[in-house]
């Protein structure tokens, strides 16, 4: 018994490292998710009843996986006595010994488990469960409880997800490279979510939760190590460059502080040191994207002593990039704002007022929020309460709200 | 496995089409159709009169009760298919992103559901 206790901590260590490349490659060997889990599970077991026996296998990924494969096969064995089920069952064991090929192939099953996940036959919200569930390795309801969302509800999406899967024959595959453009751009697109909900809870009262963030950015690492264009790495940066100011975002009651009035000495230097020369590296491939536009301007403030010498033109240039590579209302009003910084609060108000009179941003709070921000600055007071009224009325988050509030009451008071 | 390719496109588009774009694209959808017969990915697939020619039909309580046009009044109108056979839907993705209507309306990939003959 008490030989066995240093064996159930490898296994539990082998399980944090390998689990999800076994269940990646056990899903392409057996070609069902369900399966495959079963047989991670029924792989794990084994190792916990034959480890202490016989030793830890030289190479326990591929132990467990030819473990898992053959329990799998049982199982279907077994089910084949009550049903006809005999051609799935060679199709399955026909697959030679040789499948388990090791290093390439599994770095491959990951990435292919990333990009069937992410597919986009699938719902948004589908592909996010489902990377969550089966990349990550995150409960069911531990993402229920995430995404505010009820353990059922949660459970539902996966299950949909999975049979969209089998029904429309998703393949379990990298896609081929005239598509992987577009389909890593999708791919992309769900970490970010997954990240923002981290980052910006949507609704609720906690302004960040933490972990949905870290575990983004463990993603975007994995994503970086097994494909790594310069999109990826923008996106990897943009995300440390984001999350190394978390520590300064709230104050300790649990209130919103604005960029300019962060404490930078809270800011997490290596993030920003790792993010920043990601950022140079995607910039010098030449073929970087949104993502690190966006990274960049994020490393300008990462790295300026304090608010009033950031490099606002440096900012203001890279968001011309980004407003042509992306052109989005949201884009132009950040961009805006950085304009108010290098040409005074008179230049952006000129520039929110008109984004706010093309009409697409008149029920979103931050562009009210930006518009009393630069009314404040310029004393017109009354014009500044109205705005901040506005963007009280629209916004959904409690430490939003509150920040909102505290300004309209000062502005009131002045 | 079989995918039914849904060409969806505005109607009115194709009655204001000038002559030479008219004729420029049926070459294209022949050429099309040719290519992906010879690729094997072809089953079968037609274009649809106007959608001015439809019937909707439906019974209720027993009763027949046909009513005209399409049931659905949509900006894209269903305006012909293929019916493919591919090894998964990423095949069939590329085969749709091929079908020249994918240029100016939208195509819908449907996998065929297989129904077991009654014993």
């Amino acid at each position: 018994m008490d030989a066995a206790d240093p064996i159930r901590s490898t296994v539990e260590a082998v399980y944090r490292a390998e689990s999800r490349r076994v269940l990646a490659t056990l899903i392409r060997l057996l070609h069902d998710f369900d399966l495959a889990e079963e047989a991670l599970h029924d792989a794990f077991a084994a190792a916990l009843q034959r480890w202490p026996r016989e030793g830890v296998p030289a190479n326990p990924r591929a132990w467990l996986v030819s473990a898992g494969r053959f329990k799998a096969i049982d199982h279907l064995r077994r089910r084949a006595r009550f049903a006809a089920a005999a051609p799935e069952l060679a199709l399955r064991h026909g697959a030679g010994v040789d499948d388990v090929a090791f290093d390439d192939g599994v770095a491959d099953d990951r990435l292919r488990l990333i990009f069937t996940c992410c597919h986009p036959a699938l719902p948004l919200d589908g592909q996010v469960a489902l990377t969550l569930r089966e990349v990550c390795g995150i409960s069911t309801e531990e993402v229920a409880r995430a995404f505010l969302v009820r353990p059922p509800t949660m459970a539902q999406r996966i299950v949909r997800a999975k049979a969209g899967i089998r029904e429309a024959r998703i393949p379990y595959a990298v896609p081929e490279r005239p598509d992987l453009p577009e389909r890593l751009a999708g791919v992309l697109h769900v970490v970010y979510l997954v990240f923002n909900e981290g980052y910006a809870a949507s609704a609720g009262d906690a302004l960040t939760r933490a972990d949905l963030a870290e575990e983004a950015i463990r993603l975007a690492r994995l994503l970086v190590e097994l494909l790594p264009e310069p999109e990826v790495q923008g996106l990897l940066a943009l995300m440390l460059l984001h999350d190394a100011r978390r520590p300064a975002r709230t104050s300790w009651t649990g209130e919103l502080v604005l960029l300019e009035d962060q404490d930078r000495r809270l800011w997490d230097r290596e993030r920003i040191g790792e993010g920043a020369a990601l950022v140079e590296s995607a910039l010098r491939s030449r073929r970087f994207g949104p993502y690190t536009l966006q990274a960049a301007i994020a490393a300008l403030h990462a790295q300026a002593p304090d608010a009033a010498s950031t490099d606002w033109s440096e900012i203001v240039g890279l968001y011309d990039v980004l407003l042509r590579a992306e052109p989005s209302p949201v884009v132009a009003l950040n961009r805006a704002v950085a304009v108010a910084m290098r040409d005074g609060a008179d230049a952006g108000l000129a520039l929110v007022d008109a984004l706010l009179a093309a009409g697409r941003l008149t029920d979103y709070h931050l562009a009210h929020a930006a518009r009393a921000d630069l009314l404040r600055r310029l004393g017109r007071l009354q014009e500044a309460c109205a705005a901040y009224e506005r963007a009280l009325e629209l916004a959904k988050l409690e430490p939003e709200r509150r920040f909102l509030a505290r300004r309209l009451k000062e502005a009131g008071e002045r | 496995m079989r995918y039914l390719c849904l060409i969806y496109s505005e109607e009115k588009m194709w009655q204001t089409m000038p002559r030479p774009e008219l004729e420029e694209m049926y070459g294209q959808y022949f050429a099309f159709t040719e290519d992906i017969k010879s690729s094997g990915h072809y089953i079968g697939g037609n274009p649809l009169q106007p959608t001015s020619t439809a019937t909707t039909v439906r019974v209720r309580d027993g009763r027949l009760c046909t009513t005209d046009g399409p049931f659905a009044e949509t900006r894209e109108q269903l305006g012909g298919y293929y019916l493919v056979e591919a090894g998964d839907l990423n095949e069939a993705i590329q085969v749709a992103s091929r079908i020249p209507g994918a240029r100016v309306g939208s195509i819908e990939v449907r996998p065929i559901q297989e129904v077991m003959a009654p014993a």
